[in-house]
């Protein structure tokens, strides 16, 4: 097959359709670091004005990592709905952007077309929209999931409280969950990353945030973002698991980079909806698994194909979508700056990312942040954080003042949390609004002064939980 | 405007426990914004955190020459060829220099029990600030093992995987690699180890283990060798090192302070 054009009067020519996808993108250092980006503005165009011409059977039926050598490719050809798909297989990658974008096509419409498209497919429309196009397509699309609350509806922005301690120290974590608590924040999950990586301290928190959900009724989640045999672990010697993590990738070499496979993805999950059952809690749904994500993680452990980041991260929903997940969100700013260099770059790839998550069906959340090696400020995140909230983002993390003082970067915070709800008039998770009513922790519809008889009540309770 | 109390407020109860974490909570807030001294703190340190990046190790004049005299260590670059070239091309970072392949090879023993190596990573200050009290602790806690020690040298430029490079040179057990943290906020001094049981060529993160933020607020110095050197045993035991060698850590739970100093 000839991918070629000539633009102003200037022939480009690329040799197959990895190459159209890598130069079609929108500028990365981590493309350029691959060796695979554009190498001027008017190859990128030339790219994007081939890749536009494209029919969408042509990129199905070409794969652009061989099934035989990845399991991620056969994954995505087996979950793939051909029926569905058939009516749309002649279209172009330009006219497929139409077609997303068309008023006709309402949330209720694109939501029938998940299973119909295939991650290479949604990232292939994905590099010929704008910034703006890649909102306005987003924020047609709910994807609501359910676990011990409703994420996801309408009118609904939620809140990871990610109370992390340099030193895994339970009182610590707790009052800094107490914190997002009496912000309203924490209805996505309550979410601690470990220093420690073993079974101990990961059981201990385990166990901690539990209680405090426990003793307060909380209608919301806990999860320890350790890795998943760990977790399995720790759920084996008695510890509660409400939600598995694990951070996931494109390829079957980056996956194994992270110690996992599908199986073992897939036997973790059925180990915790077993573990459910066991457990006397009020269940709302069934969605046990919690992903993050990042373009760029499989070149950084040289598992990239020769494949674009955008294209390998569509792929990484591929692989969230099979298990059904209850949050999933893209850590976009945390890599650095040899694979997102500075806010522009940032900026655009949690764009790309929301609306490609969102379009394969998932409950696509983003954690807005970057690392101090990196050309970017808070203002930075500021901007990120309310254009995706404009794109109907299911949600956001809490830490204190964007401050992890256990991760060492950035990302947005309570405060932040509360100014985009403001400004969007977005609500936390239903069931969570009110918890937060019958604590006082909100009152007609506006969040109580910190210093109410609620925070009073909570933080004895951490002392005695702790 | 909302009225809210500052974190010194003095009728709070709970004033000891607000020391248990160095996170920024209960700040206060002005509608949903921050407080106008807390916006201006977050700048400050973020200040210092992209100054910290930006520094460039002096081996000599930051560890000083008795560090490295007493401990031997020389000093050697990746191919990374500047600081903003070593921010943007990892893949340099990863592999030792001709001239650093050639000296490491003359100047270390081969087949260590145990092989330090000290690299600058993003933060300068986290090497000065935690090698010098580290280094002597490990050497001691292995010597008392009856381990052989390889000769530590030091890094330029230095990224984690660099380790395969030094596996495939020196082939030691037990690897471990000191190396500054990317500055958060809250400290420029957080120290990692990294550590990987005959690292090679093609090893990634899976196969190797980590033990990060070693600073003052953080994980201590002595606690951190403790563990390193316990790592280290059960890699050599379990003869490999990643996902599958997880540490015990009942000791740790032990050293946690209690939740109130006054309790």
């Amino acid at each position: 097959m000839s991918y070629s054009t000539t633009v102003r009067g200037q022939r480009f020519s690329f040799a197959d359709l990895r190459e159209v996808f890598a130069k079609a993108n929108e500028d990365k250092s981590g493309d350029r670091l691959a060796g695979i980006a554009a190498t001027s503005e008017q190859e990128r165009v030339a790219a994007k004005l081939v890749l536009a011409d494209i029919p969408l059977s042509d990129i199905v039926s070409n794969p652009l990592i061989v099934p035989a050598q990845d399991e991620v490719s056969r994954l995505i050809l087996e979950t793939h709905d051909q029926e569905v798909f058939r009516p749309l297989a002649h279209l172009t990658v330009g006219e497929f952007r139409e077609y997303v974008l068309d008023e006709d096509q309402d949330g209720a419409r694109l939501g029938a077309l998940h299973w119909a498209i295939i991650p290479e497919v949604a990232a292939a429309v994905t590099k010929l929209m704008s910034n703006k196009d890649l909102i306005v397509a987003a924020s047609k699309i709910r994807n609501i999931t359910r676990c011990r609350n409703t994420m996801g509806q309408p009118g609904v922005l939620g809140i990871r409280v990610q109370p992390n301690h340099p030193a895994d120290d339970l009182g610590g974590i707790l009052l800094s969950a107490v914190d997002g608590l009496l912000f309203g924040c924490g209805d996505a999950v309550i979410g601690v990353n470990p220093v420690n990586e073993s079974v101990e301290t990961v059981s201990q928190i385990l166990h901690g945030l539990q209680r405090l959900i426990e003793a307060y009724d909380i209608p919301t989640q806990s999860c320890c973002l350790a890795h998943i045999s760990t977790q399995l672990d720790s759920l084996e010697r008695g510890a509660p698991v409400d939600l598995l993590f694990q951070s996931i990738a494109g390829t079957e070499a980056a996956n194994t980079s992270f110690g996992i496979n599908l199986n073992i993805l897939r036997e973790g999950r059925e180990r915790v909806l077993e573990h459910h059952q066991s457990r006397e809690v009020a269940w709302v749904g069934d969605a046990v698994m919690y992903f993050e994500t990042g373009q760029g993680s499989a070149l950084s452990a040289n598992a990239h194909h020769g494949v674009d980041q955008l294209t390998l991260e569509a792929r990484t929903y591929g692989v969230a979508r099979t298990f059904a997940p209850f949050l999933v969100n893209t850590v976009v700013g945390f890599i650095g700056p040899e694979y997102l260099y500075d806010e522009r770059q940032i900026v655009r790839a949690g764009l790309e990312d929301h609306f490609m998550g969102k379009l394969l069906g998932l409950p696509m959340g983003c954690d807005v942040c970057y690392t101090n090696h990196a050309q970017a400020d808070q203002n930075s995140a500021d901007n990120l954080l309310l254009l995706l909230t404009a794109a109907g983002c299911n949600y956001f993390m809490g830490v204190p003042c964007a401050d992890d003082v256990m991760l060492s970067y950035q990302s947005t915070s309570f405060h932040d949390a509360l100014g985009a709800r403001q400004l969007f008039g977005l609500q936390p998770a239903p069931e969570f609004l009110a918890w937060l009513e019958q604590m006082d922790i909100v009152r007609n519809g506006g969040l109580v002064t910190p210093d109410s008889s609620a925070r009073q009540r909570l933080e004895e309770g951490v002392r005695l939980i702790a | 405007m909302m009225k809210t109390p500052a974190t010194s407020d003095n009728r709070d109860p709970l004033g000891a426990i607000r020391t248990r974490t160095p996170a920024r909570i209960f700040t206060g807030r002005s509608g949903s914004a921050y407080r106008t001294q807390t916006q201006l703190s977050l700048r400050s340190d973020h200040a210092s955190a992209r100054d910290a990046v930006q520094t460039d190790i002096d081996w000599e004049g930051d560890l000083g020459p008795d560090f490295l005299r007493t401990w031997d260590v020389f000093a050697v670059s990746s191919q990374a060829r500047s600081k903003a070239e070593y921010l943007i091309r990892p893949d340099l970072g990863r592999r030792l220099s001709e001239q650093a392949q050639a000296e490491v090879a003359s100047r270390c023993a081969v087949g260590a029990d145990l092989q330090v190596v000290i690299g600058d990573g993003l933060s300068v200050a986290a090497v000065i600030r935690q090698v010098p009290h580290l280094l002597p602790l490990l050497h001691a806690d292995a010597e008392k093992r009856g381990w052989r020690l390889g000769r530590p040298f030091a890094v330029r430029y230095c990224r984690v995987g660099v380790l395969n490079d030094i596996g495939e040179l020196l082939a030691p057990t037990v690897l471990v690699l000191l190396i500054g943290e990317r500055p958060g906020l809250m400290t420029a001094e957080s120290l990692s180890a990294y550590m990987a049981y005959r690292p090679r060529s093609g090893h990634t993160d899976a196969e190797r283990n980590l033990i990060s933020n070693i600073h003052a607020r953080g994980v201590a110095v002595e606690e951190a060798a403790d563990r390193i050197l316990r790592l280290a045993e059960r890699m050599r035991r379990a003869q490999l090192s990643g996902v599958a060698v997880k540490e015990e850590l009942g000791v740790l739970a032990q050293n946690a302070p209690p939740l109130l100093a006054d309790e």
